[in-house]
């Protein structure tokens, strides 16, 4: 009997690798889960980038679920994803909030006059220091947050339509909004 | 035309080494001598294939084939010639026909160097070498192959990945595939050995040179990786425990375990099913580290580009080979015990002590680079293991070995000398403490701290025990017979021990790490050397465009050296930091380049004083150097007569041999 | 898997230029506080990167943490402080050494007990081999 425990370890090693094989195509590797979901929301006070001198803050977006939409110039994946909030963004019943991350504000002003601008409003971010706050470690990343401030549901890399559809819809039908947006 | 040779040339040494597979095996099975003698030519006629591939991709890079897409992948017009000729293992397909080529020559060797074995020992090790190899040119021809060919062909190339662009790096994946592949031999002597049912320990004897010889290359794959890390990616540092590092690491800690039971096994018959599981064990993980590198299961810097089908493929061939391995060995592994009697001090329990801490660190290192996988699978969340565990646990499970590793030699076989150990465990002690306390006070020219004070001692208590047995030998043993090729080896590979440990333990204590801020004619002082920044000047070379830096470095007003480091940039944007590094035997001077930090020319400067940095890789050397010397013993060369009576010795249980007779046996 | 392939794109773009050094010069109180920093920082991950340690990362996320790094240490915040103020924000992912709770007891009680497995078995093979009075009188040579 003794003699089978290598080749018992052994095979639940190559299920282990099985599985790993089978989690990293339908995973992406480096994605880490944020430990903030279902927390508030860090404090937040940022200057808007059409108009520097005026801010927006966490408090002034309370009472309401809004969408956080990090991107930024020089960011491919997000010119990727551009065409999608163009599309959709409207439609979500909910105030998408572009959050303009580590960018200089003439990049992304002409970023967004070339693509279009999606956004309701659009906060810049130029030392990422905030966005340290929120956990963001790339662009582009997009958060729920309900109306008490709580981050519901993150989502990392490009948002699709299959996300929106699958992943974000259902959370906000919850939050009881009405999308335009059928799934 | 060509590549597509090259590309048959696969195909037919796939073919052959089938050949070399089924018919020995088979052969052996039967008893036919006709089927057993197909072994040598299939051997002879896949390696005139494999070679001729290979050639071909050499070929294709050298005159810029760029219709061949694994070229145009990673080599292009202005690459310096002799970096073609490395680019052709700058990735996997490449890499993989490296591999086969590797264990084309190990098996070749093994065809050669084995006329004096029994036939059906022979023809069952050459077709488990066969079977190796029929699993990677199919992996190979089925899933990587290399002469694909893109059409119309691009009119230039992308380029090497510039990380690969390097002369460690041009002979670092040779050498540790020499290492991996050459376990191959090992394992294919313990299944042949397992088909056999020969459960005598003439098998190890017969394997022991070739495993001792993959050890030495191993480890010579493993320095020469860690120097290429530490000299080219500018961090300063020369191991990570990075799962790649690890893939390679495991195979050497069994390895060294499995050349120790091997002598257990063929001096004293003992051990003898252990010595088969470590023979299939160490291959294994050369098989696993491959996956893991391959497979892209792993995050590491290292990986190659992953695609899910290869990752599935090997895995397969993974699973076949050691789950058919293990399962012939629950099924045949000799069930009683066996070997000479032994009291419970002497060499024997030295050894079995040495390899459980060995396998232990082994699973160690195993846990910790496949637990973020169990982390996902389990949904624990998501884990990250680096240095912090592996570094601490490690050198925990190795400290046993350490304060062992002196009595070893003293210790005989069956029966130690108790009031000898006493004796040098005194000697070895006193050595330690007063001797390693000084060594660690002058090289850290002071009250040392803890990691170096523990270098000095360990590295001290080791050199006691070498030169204390080398001593013994020497007053007690005539001249000429003092150290025979093995034990010489033993003695290097011990030494090497010691040296890894002062290098490693005082380099860690000492070095001096600074980032600094310097324009032009403004010094940093770092470990008491003065750094002079004059500068950054731009420079340009075959396929890069380079600023590079000049710092003057004094000491006491004595200019020291002078030392050029480069921040390069490859086509396609890829920025590359060059080290510079003044290498000496006691420290190194080691300067890296930043950024430019905007006016008056400055730069931002990483500079290091690392004192004993080399002995790190001096001592991995050393251990190679003492797999290789143990090649020249003499009763590996001795011509024997074609009778040979021991043949059918059962077990080494029937008599003490003498040394003439096992000579013979040679 | 066109968004993985996406991500890794992006990942390029987060300038992770392969083998590039990090190099900040940050302005350190004093050399021990400049040893604690590398210290702390080797401890902890580049979260953008593919296997790299938050000290020697080139990545724009991993200069704004070691910035950071940096600022609570002139705070006065201690490593420990530091630590958990970045795993409330990333995770245990960030840190190189796990932290000891259920979740990890297998990674780090795991060698330890397949360390007293092994001894066991080794006792107990020691204990049915082994005899007091072995077999003595072997010439010298015998050994090699």
């Amino acid at each position: 009997m003794k003699l089978y425990v290598p080749l018992a370890i052994f095979l639940a090693l190559v299920g282990l690798f099985g599985f790993g094989l089978w989690w990293n195509s339908t995973h992406i590797p480096t994605l880490v889960p944020s430990p903030l979901i279902g927390k508030p929301a860090p404090d937040w006070k940022l200057p808007l980038l059409y108009h520097p001198r005026q801010s927006l803050d966490k408090a002034q977006m309370l009472g309401r679920p809004y969408i956080l939409n990090v991107f930024a110039s020089w960011c491919f994946a997000c010119a990727d994803e551009h065409p999608v909030l163009m599309a959709y963004g409207r439609d979500l019943d909910v105030p998408l909030i572009g959050y303009d991350y580590k960018d200089k504000r003439g990049d992304a002003l002409a970023w967004l006059a070339k693509h279009g601008d999606p956004y309701t409003q659009v906060v810049a971010d130029e030392s990422g220091r905030t966005a340290i706050n929120f956990g963001v470690y790339g662009a582009p990343e997009t958060y729920l947050i309900d109306a008490r401030g709580i981050i519901l549901w993150k989502h990392i890399g490009p948002l699709t339509p299959h996300v929106i559809r699958e992943d974000l819809l259902p959370r906000l039908l919850k939050l009881g909004v009405h999308p335009k947006v059928t799934t | 035309m060509i590549p597509e040779l090259g590309q048959m040339a696969l195909i037919l040494a796939l073919l052959l080494a089938s050949v070399q597979a089924l018919f020995p095996l088979l052969g052996a099975w039967r008893g036919s001598s006709a089927l057993m003698r197909m072994a040598r030519p299939a051997v002879a006629g896949q390696f005139v294939f494999v070679v001729l591939a290979y050639a071909v991709l050499t070929h294709a890079f050298l005159v810029n084939d760029f219709s061949v897409r694994y070229v145009a992948e990673n080599s292009n017009l202005t690459l310096p010639w002799y970096y073609r000729f490395s680019a052709v293992w700058g990735a996997h397909a490449g890499s993989l026909l490296l591999w086969v080529l590797i264990l084309n020559v190990w098996t070749l060797a093994v065809a050669m160097f084995s006329r004096r074995l029994p036939e059906a020992f022979v023809a069952r090790v050459l077709g488990v070498m066969g079977l190796v190899s029929v699993g990677f040119l199919a992996f190979s021809v089925l899933t990587s192959n290399p002469f694909v060919r893109v059409l119309p062909a691009p009119a230039n190339g992308m380029d090497l990945n510039p990380v690969l662009q390097d002369p460690g790096l041009v002979i670092h994946p040779p050498m540790l595939y020499m290492g991996y592949v050459g376990f191959s031999v090992a394992f294919a002597f313990a299944i042949a050995a397992l088909l056999g049912g020969a459960f005598d320990n003439l098998w190890v004897r017969w394997a022991r040179p070739w495993t001792n010889a993959a050890f030495g290359f191993l480890s010579a794959g493993i320095v020469l990786g860690s120097w290429w890390s530490y000299a080219e990616l500018g961090w300063g540092g020369w191991w990570f425990w990075d799962p790649v590092e690890n893939a390679s690491f495991m195979p050497w800690l069994v390895g060294a375990a499995l050349i120790h039971a091997q002598a257990v096994t063929e001096k004293r018959g003992g051990l003898r099913a252990w010595t088969l599981l470590l023979s299939i064990f160490a291959f294994s993980l050369s098989l696993l580290g491959t996956f893991l590198v391959r497979s892209g299961l792993l995050t590491s810097v290292h990986a190659f580009a992953s695609d899910p089908r290869r990752g599935m493929f090997i895995l397969m061939l993974l699973g076949l080979a050691v789950g058919a391995s293990l399962l012939l060995y629950a099924l045949r592994a000799p069930k009683v015990v066996g070997g000479k009697p032994f009291a419970l001090a002497s060499r024997e329990t030295l050894i079995v002590v040495g390899n459980l801490m060995l396998v232990v660190a082994t699973a160690m290192v195993l846990i910790g680079t496949l637990y973020p996988i169990v982390g996902d699978a389990l949904n624990l969340g998501r884990v990250s293991i680096g240095p912090p565990y592996f570094g601490p646990l490690f050198i925990v499970l190795m400290a046993p070995v350490v304060l062992l590793l002196p009595f070893g030699p003293f210790a005989r076989w069956g029966h130690a000398d108790l009031r000898e150990w006493k004796r040098i465990g005194l000697i070895a002690a006193l050595a330690s403490v007063i001797g390693g306390s000084l060594f660690a006070w002058a090289a850290s020219g002071g009250m040392p701290g803890w990691q170096a004070w523990l270098g000095g001692l360990s590295s001290a208590w080791v050199f006691a025990g070498v030169a204390l047995y080398a001593r013994k030998r020497w007053v007690s043993v005539p001249a000429g017979r003092r150290f025979p090729a093995e034990m010489a080896g033993m003695l290097l590979g011990h030494l090497g021990v010691g040296i890894f440990l002062a290098g490693a333990l005082l380099t860690n204590s000492l070095s001096v790490e600074r980032d600094v801020r310097l324009a032009p004619g403004q010094t940093a002082v770092v470990g008491g050397y003065t750094f002079r920044f004059e500068g950054v000047t731009d420079v340009r070379g075959p396929n890069w465009i380079a600023h590079q830096g000049t710092l003057v470095v004094t000491r006491d007003h004595q200019q020291v050296t002078v030392l050029h480091p480069q921040k390069r940039e490859y086509s396609g944007d890829i920025v590359q930091t060059k080290a510079a590094v003044s290498a000496g035997l006691f420290r190194d001077l080691y300067v890296a380049l930043g950024e430019s930090l905007g006016a008056h020319g400055a730069w931002a400067l990483r500079l290091y004083d690392k004192p004993f940095v080399r002995w790190v890789w001096l001592g991995g050397l050393f251990m190679a150097l003492g797999g290789f010397v143990t090649l020249l013993d003499r009763r590996f060369r001795v011509a024997v007569p074609q009778t040979d009576e021991s043949m059918s010795t059962p077990t080494a249980d029937a008599q003490p041999i003498t040394p003439r007779a096992r000579e013979a046996g040679a | 898997m066109k968004p993985v392939l996406r991500w890794a794109a992006l990942a390029l773009l987060l300038g992770v230029a392969l083998a590039a050094t990090a190099i900040d010069a940050l302005p350190f109180k004093d050399a021990a506080q400049e040893v604690r920093f590398q210290n702390l920082t080797r401890q902890l991950r580049c979260l953008v990167c593919q296997n790299e340690d938050l000290s020697d990362s080139n990545a724009k996320l991993a200069q704004d943490l070691r910035y950071e790094i940096f600022q609570q240490m002139q705070a006065g915040r201690s490593n420990a402080q530091i630590k958990q103020w970045l795993v409330d924000r990333y995770g245990d992912y960030v840190l190189y050494k796990p932290p000891l709770k259920p979740s990890n007891y297998a990674l780090w009680f795991g060698p330890f007990v397949l360390l007293a497995i092994g001894a066991g078995g080794v006792g107990i093979y020691l204990r049915r081999r082994a005899q007091p009075q072995a077999a003595t009188g072997f010439d010298e040579d015998e050994d090699w």
